[in-house]
């Protein structure tokens, strides 16, 4: 039988990443003060940790002005959807095997 | 503790935090039972204004006929507006304190902007109906376009709003077909239903 562990995504299993998908899953985009107070996150985390997940391409950063004022919104990708998909089907299958 | 109960918070926190992103959930289920006694009192004000004495059951085949009484009633109607709007964000933002969280967000934005598009509409096209002196139609215009905003809305907000805002619709159609129990079925979907939906809402949220 396969191990449920090896279906972990490794960039996700940090949580911070996984919380920044999750609200990215849940809003088609988001800005980056809102995804700080969400998340309780300092500047320099949540910036470290969202540079980790646009390297993986599993969200995308689009950068605009709203009256002259640089406005950055953060998209999940389609690959970053469908990891984090597999990564919580993992988390339940890990859940139900060690339950049994 | 096993690695099985991490993962069953880890996604038990993922959940609430999905949730939270989305959901404008200062919104308190007192506020609503407290916009529910304002247009109750409103409906009676309006009773004894244009209907006393017949009983307020009673179906009826006249329309308003005076100006004043017209105003009169515009002016009610807009004093339960404003009151409920008040006493809204008012709890909405005394919630928000407790929680410690802001009330002027990207979610509550979004719900604004979800809620103002067909109450702006209905409430333009019911100015329209007035001045046009198409009275009979005005109640079924607040209960339709306010149900439409409420179902328009009610991804920002918890689940029972999406059905308050199909019976505003369905009390709203009913008195499209009889006009002449309109302030009746107003109260009914502006007090009634908001008190239980209120009432709903705060025991599952509040308490």
């Amino acid at each position: 039988m396969k191990n449920p562990f090896d279906s972990l995504d490794k960039m996700l299993e940090h949580s911070a990443r996984l919380h920044i998908v999750s609200v990215l899953m849940a809003n088609e985009s988001s800005d980056f003060n809102s995804i700080k107070e969400l998340l309780s996150l300092t500047d320099g985390s949540l910036a470290t940790h969202i540079k980790a997940l646009e390297r993986e391409k599993y969200i995308m950063v689009t950068k605009s002005f709203v009256d002259r004022k640089p406005n950055t919104k953060y998209k999940a990708t389609e690959r970053g959807r469908s990891a984090f998909k597999k990564h919580l089907e993992a988390m339940e299958e890990v859940i139900k095997q060690q339950k049994k | 503790m096993e690695q099985h109960q991490t993962y069953q918070k880890d996604l038990e926190s993922i959940r609430k935090l999905m949730e939270r992103s989305v959901k404008f959930i200062s919104l308190s289920g007192l506020s609503g039972i407290l916009a529910g006694i304002y247009a109750l009192i409103g409906a009676t004000i309006a009773y004894y204004l244009v209907h006393y004495p017949a009983s307020p059951f009673d179906y009826r085949i006249y329309s308003i006929q005076s100006g004043e009484a017209l105003i009169q009633l515009s002016v009610v109607a807009t004093v339960v507006l404003v009151g409920s709007l008040l006493t809204g964000i008012w709890m909405s933002a005394r919630k928000a304190k407790g929680a410690g969280v802001k009330i002027w967000d990207a979610t509550s934005k979004r719900l604004f902007i979800n809620l103002s598009i067909p109450l702006m509409t209905g409430g333009i096209f019911v100015l329209i109906l007035l001045s046009n002196g198409h009275l009979e139609l005005v109640a079924f215009s607040c209960l339709v376009f306010y149900g439409l905003a409420l179902i328009n809305a009610s991804d920002n907000l918890y689940e029972e709003v999406r059905y308050l805002g199909y019976s505003e619709i369905v009390l709203g159609l009913i008195s499209a077909a009889m006009p002449g129990y309109g302030l009746l079925l107003w109260a009914i979907g502006f007090g009634v239903l908001h008190i239980i939906y209120g009432s709903v809402m705060y025991k599952r949220y509040d308490s």
